[in-house]
């Protein structure tokens, strides 16, 4: 997937600043400068809006300022291995740590991640159980989550009647917008308690990830929803909730809709449609959170990006002039982000609604 | 992924145990109680509207009441008043009457008496004057002034 993304992004990079040396002799020096100049930039934004082992903070004399996360590996050859990320991040080019070292963003398979060089001298991927920035991000996501609704949800308990706090306004508030927005309208009134807690965590989750992830400094902006593995486990979730609790009518529907007989036997045409249908649902829902969160992230790196690109090519005067478009746009585009936290999250949890409201349905009887 | 996993179900597991369920189910108790807090008002307020109108009422009613008795007594004394004017009236002229009969009565008696009297005194003068002699005409007219002042004093005057 990244791949792909990098592909667009190396066209997108080429067309806007390689047009300019057409000269034939240079032209094939340029483009290499360019080449290497774009790797450069890509290793630039997908180290940022990428998983890590570290958060990078900033730089004091040429040296990096981390805060270091706990690696913990399992390699077939040597076991459990657990060590800070400080040791495999300050590596150089060919060392290694305990036979580990991190790929760089250029590598091909496996771009940013650990892999482990065996006694044999083959390099493998071993299993990775790591608590990588997008972990990081994920438990303070939860943490916040908790801190933030589970003493509304004491206080309610203790005394329902009583006039509620501006903090439990707050806190109802946001709850009964998704209740009363997303949940209540899709779903079956009988089974909406069944279904709120997963659809209404599901929410907050998406768009406390997403408003962290638009934070750039510790301990925010980790990118965690523009993230494959994440939105798959989502997506998951929203299957199992869809399929596995869904009801006879809904599996009814699936396995022998109400078709003239020749499209579902004796070749069960319609039933692996409606199958296939069933695996697309939450695919697309995995595809677009990732997508339009990850896009968001790329753009912002991207402007950022331009200055230096544009500084190092023509001089720090067109940097400079570049950095005021640059950072007006970035402005601008955090705050359509903000927005996209918002909407994604929504359309999320509305598409994970309406699909657990379509499986609850009762036939006409 | 598996840390995702991790977290996520952690935090839906607590959240779906001691969260939502609470919020959810306080805030329906409390919109359950709002309106009926608010039905029982307007149930209140419509029973007060009654007992307004009743109050109302009432007191036309007792108004009304008010005005016909005085009415009443109005007309009873009026009656009143007439019935013992008459009364006394009947009683003045039958008191008259009586007083007139008596009156006539008693004149008649007198004047029975009178007549009586002077029937004896004529027979009584008449006696008087046959038993003496009619000789002396002096002498009897000196006499029957004499009786006359002596039995009869009025006469004279």
């Amino acid at each position: 997937m990244t791949n792909v993304f990098r592909y667009i992004l190396l066209l997108f990079l080429l067309t806007s600043v390689g047009t300019t040396t057409l000269r034939a002799e240079e032209a094939e020096r340029a483009e290499e400068a360019e080449e290497e100049e774009t790797l450069d930039m890509m290793s630039f934004i997908f180290g940022h809006t990428g998983d890590g082992y570290c958060f990078h903070l900033t730089e004091v004399k040429g040296e990096p300022v981390c805060v270091w996360l706990p690696v913990i590996v399992h390699s077939k050859e040597t076991g459990w291995h657990v060590f800070s990320s400080k040791h495999v991040c300050e590596l150089k080019e060919g060392e290694t740590y305990q036979g580990f070292y991190i790929a760089s963003m250029n590598d091909d398979r496996y771009p940013g991640k650990l892999l482990e060089v065996c006694p044999s001298g083959e390099v493998k991927r071993p299993f990775d159980l790591s608590f990588t920035r997008n972990a990081f991000g994920i438990f303070l996501v939860c943490g916040f989550m908790l801190a933030f609704f589970i003493p509304a949800a004491r206080k309610y308990k203790k005394d329902p009647m009583a006039t509620p706090t501006k903090y439990q306004g707050l806190v109802e508030w946001l709850t009964y917008m998704v209740l009363d927005g997303i949940i209540s309208p899709s779903i079956p009134k009988s089974k909406v308690p069944k279904f709120a807690p997963y659809l209404l965590t599901v929410f907050f989750f998406i768009f406390f990830c997403n408003l962290f992830g638009l934070i750039p400094f510790f301990p925010f902006g980790t990118n965690v929803t523009g993230n494959l593995s994440i939105t798959l486990v989502l997506a998951l979730c929203t299957y199992v909730a869809v399929n596995v609790l869904g009801n006879r009518h809904y599996w009814k529907d699936i396995l022998w809709p109400d078709v003239p007989l020749f499209l579902k036997f004796p070749i069960p045409l319609m039933p692996i449609i409606e199958l296939v249908s069933t695996l697309t649902k939450p695919f697309a829902l995995m595809i677009r959170l990732f997508a339009n969160i990850l896009a968001g992230h790329i753009v912002i790196m991207v402007l950022m990006a331009l200055i230096f690109v544009i500084g190092g090519m023509y001089g720090a005067g067109m940097g400079t002039a570049t950095s005021v478009i640059s950072i007006f746009m970035m402005v601008f585009m955090t705050a359509l982000e903000c927005l996209v936290a918002y909407i994604q999250a929504y359309v999320f949890t509305m598409l994970s609604s309406i699909f657990i409201g379509m499986a609850q349905e009762e036939g006409e009887s | 992924m598996i840390w995702m996993l991790i977290g996520f179900l952690l935090v839906l597991l607590i959240l779906a145990k001691v969260g939502w369920p609470m919020i959810m189910e306080a805030v329906t108790k409390r919109n359950q109680h709002i309106s009926d807090s608010l039905m029982a008002a307007k149930e209140a307020n419509e029973a007060l509207a009654g007992i307004e109108a009743a109050k109302e009422k009432a007191l036309a009613e007792s108004q009304a009441e008010q005005i016909r008795i005085m009415n009443e007594s109005q007309e009873l004394k009026k009656q009143l008043i007439e019935e013992a004017k008459a009364q006394a009236l009947a009683e003045a002229e039958k008191v008259m009457a009586d007083a007139q009969l008596k009156i006539q009565k008693e004149q008649d008696e007198a004047r029975a008496q009178i007549k009586a009297e002077v029937i004896s005194l004529s027979v009584d003068i008449a006696e008087k004057l046959l038993q003496r002699e009619l000789s002396n005409k002096d002498a009897q007219s000196r006499y029957i002034e004499e009786i006359l002042k002596n039995n009869h004093p009025q006469i004279e005057a």
